[in-house]
């Protein structure tokens, strides 16, 4: 009976030390802290600069970041954010990643067979795997591995490509590329030029037929300032974009409105045909 | 005759060098030559031709783009018929000078033959060397006016001159010294005076028991040591060779100079011989052509530029297709996918390999057997620096010593699993040295 009165009494008095150290020593946070953690997407993506999203959290309630540094969370998360925050918010471009080439290994020529690691920092170090570009996409995958969200394909022919839906525009890919292919572009913009060989037009035409061969129709057929030229590759202003349309006018189909959005294929069955032709020409 | 030290690890692989009694041949003159402008490690090269400037044979077309880098020279004289670009060896695209050749073969006067080097000042043969293009032959192509240029804190005391060649297939370094074994003396006396140093070792593997013989008997009267070692790779392999010849061990991250010894391949002895008592740059090299798919393997001397194609013409061809084409031996070589490669200075053989002898591996998971570090020459874990790797953390690799491989392949060889480790650690050499030029740039 005694050890149960001694008990009580030291619980009780060691309890009463812990509540008033408590009260001595609290740490003071900021609730806001939490709420607005709760409110991120919890990839932890480190798309902001901070080291995940509770750091980000912080540093939005002490007011070095701000809402929109965070490129995962969709418009209404950042204006619930803003209002738990009591800020206002400035203008948002959402972005997507786009992987600068189409030439798969079916468009692509082939220079070697590739045994190595997997890898496509890897297969870079030895004269770039398989495909004769030296510039285009290995395929392998290392872009995929790093998107936390799961958002970049790697087709049955080996090419990346990025579900715009999916893409946060995190950039984690684009780091990850070691051919630098990988761009964060506009959501909204209407085409790219999946080509990213700046060679000249019969050097880049000889490695791949989807090639940017520098012909300039684009250029031409755009209304001023919407495409421009960067060396031998076209590029598209994305400040100004010229409407999907102007796709039509590319000869060797390089320019696309994205892989994903347009299924087919131009280029392939243009040489799929042509083939056919052959055949039947042979038989 | 010292006692034989052993370095840890290494491989016995087929020796399977056919070509060792076939004499050196020299190639005739071909009508082009693509001369690409990188050919060593260091600082690329500043091209100093155009299109339809005519040259003579030796004469600078690409001075060096700093310290670090070696010029590069003419193989013939001729007119330069384009400034464009050609797959080099490693695969990437490098830029190149095509020259056709217009047959005279005349050659340019700028270096005049140093007949009084005994006399020379130290400063002016390394700058013939220099200006000779001379770069390690050995197939590092590294430049050898550096490596003639310690820092006067590290005195040099021993010269080990390196006949050793335990790549297999390779037979252009023994029939060089069986052929011409004045010419690589005469250059190593040269390599010593630059050094200013008295000890020179030569060192040649006892599978060669004829250039051992033949050079032992020269040598003697130069007051030069020629060691025979047992035969292993890769003893050729600069850090293994000190330790064979004389104990010394270089340390973790460490240059040769450190433990006050410098190594120079015997091809790259002779290169230097001839810049000076000819007044020769380096444009030519002898290339072992082997491999069964090969109708008549052999030892070429080829000028630099000779297109991969026209080498194997002079081989008279190929019995049947090929499943690899190698640039350089079975182990470190670099494999090629096109036959417009030209032949470089420090392509030291082509081996052609046929499909029942390359195979392709599906890897597996490291099973922790340990023959990889058995066999490490440079005491490192390959298997467990994969298993890191694969994992991306290159921290832990460059703490476990990542660094110090040599890409020797003696792992991969005996990996049961037939993990690429030499892949993977080459790999993280790249990355770690991203990381510290970022961490520098800081």
């Amino acid at each position: 009976m005694n050890a149960v009165i001694f008990l009580v009494i030291l619980g009780g008095a060691l309890g009463f030390v812990i509540a008033l150290a408590a009260k001595a020593f609290a740490v003071k946070t900021d609730p806001r802290v939490e709420e607005v953690e709760e409110l991120l997407p919890q990839a932890n993506c480190g798309a902001c600069g901070y080291a995940g999203c509770a750091e980000f959290a912080r540093a939005l309630v002490e007011g070095e970041a701000t809402p929109e540094n965070c490129p995962v969370s969709s418009p209404d998360e950042v204006q619930q954010i803003a209002s738990v925050l009591g800020v206002s918010l400035g203008e948002r471009l959402e972005k997507v990643a786009v992987v600068r080439c189409g030439g798969d290994n079916r468009l692509a020529n082939w220079n070697a067979n590739y045994n190595g690691i997997l890898d496509c920092r890897s297969a870079n170090l030895v004269a770039g795997g398989t495909k004769a570009c030296q510039y285009g996409c290995l395929g392998l995958g290392t872009c995929a591995r790093a998107c936390p969200f799961d958002a970049i394909e790697i087709t049955p022919h080996g090419l990346a490509v990025v579900h715009p839906d999916v893409c946060t525009g995190c950039g984690k890919c684009v780091a990850a590329c070691p051919r630098n292919l990988i761009e964060l572009v506009p959501k909204d913009a209407p085409l790219h030029n999946l080509c990213n060989n700046p060679e000249k037009g019969a050097q880049s035409r000889k490695v791949c037929d989807v090639s940017c061969i520098a012909c300039q129709k684009c250029v031409k057929s755009a209304e001023e300032g919407q495409m421009y030229m960067d060396g031998f590759i076209a590029r598209v202003n994305y400040e100004n974009p010229p409407s999907a349309d102007l796709a039509e006018v590319c000869p060797t189909k390089c320019l696309q409105p994205s892989l994903l959005v347009k299924q087919s294929m131009p280029a392939l069955e243009h040489r799929e045909e042509a083939q056919q032709e052959e055949e039947v020409a042979n038989a | 005759m010292p006692k034989q030290a052993k370095f840890h690890g290494g491989i016995h692989p087929p020796e399977a060098k056919v070509t060792g009694a076939f004499e050196i041949q020299t190639a005739p003159l071909l009508e082009t030559y693509v001369v690409p402008l990188q050919q060593h490690i260091g600082a690329p090269c500043n091209v100093l031709v155009k299109k339809k400037d005519t040259v003579r044979r030796g004469q600078l077309i690409a001075e060096p783009g700093g310290f670090v880098s070696a010029g590069i020279h003419a193989p013939t004289s001729g007119t330069i018929s384009a400034v464009t670009t050609c797959t080099g060896p490693a695969g990437a695209s490098v830029p190149a000078v095509e020259l056709t050749s217009d047959g005279d073969d005349t050659p340019d006067d700028t270096l005049t033959p140093m007949d009084d080097w005994q006399n020379s000042a130290p400063d002016d043969l390394k700058k013939r060397i220099a200006d000779a293009g001379i770069v390690g032959m050995g197939g590092a192509a590294f430049p050898t006016h550096v490596k003639l240029s310690p820092p006067p804190a590290k005195p040099i005391d021993l010269l080990v001159i390196n006949g050793v060649e335990c790549e297999p297939c390779l037979t252009a370094d023994h029939r060089l010294m069986l052929e011409d074994p004045d010419k690589v003396l005469t250059g190593t006396q040269i390599i010593a005076r630059i050094l200013g140093c008295k000890k020179v070792i030569i060192g040649i593997e006892n599978n060669k028991p004829d250039a051992i013989e033949l050079m032992q008997t020269k040598a003697e009267k130069l007051e030069m040591e020629v060691a025979p070692l047992k035969v292993r790779y890769p003893q050729g392999a600069e850090k293994q060779l000190i330790y064979a010849v004389s104990g010394r061990r270089v340390p973790t991250g460490g240059l040769p100079m450190d433990v006050g010894a410098v190594v120079q391949n015997v091809g790259t002895a002779a290169a230097v011989a001839e810049a000076v008592l000819d007044g020769k740059p380096l444009y030519e090299r002898i290339t072992t052509i082997t491999g069964t798919p090969v109708v008549k393997p052999g030892n070429w001397r080829l000028r630099v530029g000779t297109p991969l194609e026209a080498a194997l013409t002079l081989a008279k061809g190929v019995h049947n297709d090929p499943a690899k084409i190698i640039f350089g031996g079975p182990m470190m070589g670099l494999a090629v996918y096109s036959l417009d490669v030209p032949i470089i200075k420090s392509t030291s053989g082509i081996l052609l390999l046929n499909s029942d002898e390359t195979s392709e591996f599906t890897s597996g998971p490291c099973i922790g057997c340990g023959q990889c570090v058995d066999v490490c020459p440079m005491n490192i874990m390959p298997g467990t620096l994969s298993v890191q790797i694969e994992n991306e953390r290159f921290d832990l690799a460059e703490a476990w010593h990542a660094m110090d491989c040599i890409e020797c392949g003696c792992c991969a060889y005996m990996c049961p699993t037939y993990r690429p480790l030499v892949h993977h650690l080459k790999r993280a050499k790249a990355e770690i040295v991203a990381r510290r030029k970022a961490e520098q740039n800081k």
